[in-house]
């Protein structure tokens, strides 16, 4: 067993990936978290959060993954940048693949988290944060007393756009049906703002504008068929997460949307591989939920360690 | 302020990026941007190593929000690469730090 590189080598850098560390460092584990850019994940763009237990006052998603930084550090838990590009599962001893070299282990912990869907309509790219974006309170400050589209009609397309009125002028929610499938409070607070304008039935098919900026978005009405342009600063896109694993082929069962299957010891289809986190197919995507799962993941990776 | 990276604004931006003799690497930030502050150990690591040939830059967009606006910045982290006054590069968003090396030796 001696050339077997890690006991554990854990995907993804945010809040479960950070935890799953912290846990396997405790445990004294030889472990690797292997991380894209830095530690972090979506929740660096979160501008405050109020749910997690601990911080009567709130704190933001960056301040709150700093802290889980320098908690692991302490714990001396070892992360490199690299970006996975394939695994093999299928031995006792498994491998994960990145652009220089082959790392082997006994255990994997995918928390690798998920990203926000794009439309896959023309500007889109093109005009990726030089007017469209997927984050509120990322870009909201550069949109002031401007008029905005946003596109989707989910809790966090209803939650930004209310964010973006205490910057912009107005805002065009477009959705695709006759009603929002946000909460029932996030409902009522939206009909009642007067700078949200409701686009029912709608989808955008262009984003159209000049060399450096947004100037309008073309909308197609899905039921009458019947299409025009609103004239727009910007477009703020919240159509829903899809799951970070384009890495993984066939290693692990997923669900039709590319979410992992876990059991309640958050191990995969894959003997001693582990999800956690928004990668997994989980009812709710929160950091409470998301350092819930690694702790699981990490100790269930522990037992299968000891088992060998 | 890391050392080796400069603070610019709308008033020296001209004199230190456009007229530098050196390449330049402009960050463009504020303090309320998440991303922005999770990327600034990569600056600080690419200062070690490219500081010498390139010029490391940083622009506060809140305080001076002419030159963003002429570049077409509605996100940060924006980081944009400049040789000779012009445009090399524009990246946006958090990015790796070997896609960062990689743009940089593009230019040098």
């Amino acid at each position: 067993m001696s050339q077997v590189d890690y006991d554990l080598v854990i995907i993804g850098g945010g809040p479960a990936g950070l935890t799953a560390g912290l846990y396997a460092a405790r445990a004294k584990l030889n472990v690797l978290l292997v991380e894209k850019i830095v530690p972090g994940g979506q929740i660096l763009v979160t501008d405050w959060i109020e749910n997690y237990p601990g911080f009567p006052e709130g704190l933001s998603g960056a301040d709150l993954v700093l802290k889980m930084s320098e908690q692991v550090k302490k714990f001396g838990l070892n992360i490199e940048t690299h970006e996975v590009i394939s695994v093999d599962f299928s031995q006792a001893v498994k491998t994960v693949r990145v652009s220089d070299k082959a790392i082997t282990c006994h255990t994997v912990i995918i928390a690798t988290g998920a990203s926000p869907k794009k439309l896959g309509v023309p500007g889109e790219d093109i005009f990726f944060g030089k007017g469209v974006s997927f984050c509120a309170t990322c870009d909201a400050p550069f949109y002031k007393d401007c008029i905005v589209a946003a596109v989707g009609g989910g809790d966090t397309a209803v939650q930004e756009s209310m964010y973006l009125t205490k910057f912009v002028k107005k805002v065009y929610l477009i959705h695709r049906r006759d009603q929002l499938r946000a909460a029932a409070i996030l409902q009522e607070r939206a009909f009642k703002n007067e700078k949200i304008d409701f686009i029912w039935d709608s989808v955008v098919t262009d984003i159209i504008g000049g060399l450096t900026n947004v100037e309008k978005v073309a909308v197609k009405n899905v039921k009458s068929g019947e299409t025009r342009e609103l004239v727009v600063d910007g477009c703020f896109v919240w159509v829903g997460i899809e799951p970070n694993t384009q890495f993984l082929t066939n290693d692990v069962s997923m669900d039709k949307y590319g979410f992992i299957l876990a059991d309640l010891n958050m191990e995969t289809s894959a003997p001693g591989v582990y999800a956690a986190g928004d990668v997994r197919n989980t009812p709710l995507r929160q950091v409470v939920t998301a350092v819930g799962d690694a702790a699981i993941a990490a100790f269930s990776a522990q037992h299968y360690i000891e088992s060998l | 302020m890391a050392e080796g990276i400069l603070e610019i604004n709308d008033g020296s931006f001209e004199t230190e990026v456009i007229q530098s003799d050196k390449p330049v690497l402009v960050d463009f930030w504020a303090p309320w941007c998440g991303p922005c502050k999770a990327i600034a150990p990569i600056m600080e690591e690419l200062v070690g190593d490219f500081g010498d040939k390139l010029k490391f830059t940083k622009f506060n967009v809140d305080d001076s929000p002419v030159t963003p606006g002429k570049y077409g910045i509605r996100a940060i982290p924006t980081l944009i690469l400049f040789k000779d006054g012009e445009i090399s590069e524009q990246i946006v968003g958090m990015v790796a730090k070997s896609k960062l090396e990689e743009s940089i030796n593009k230019i040098l």
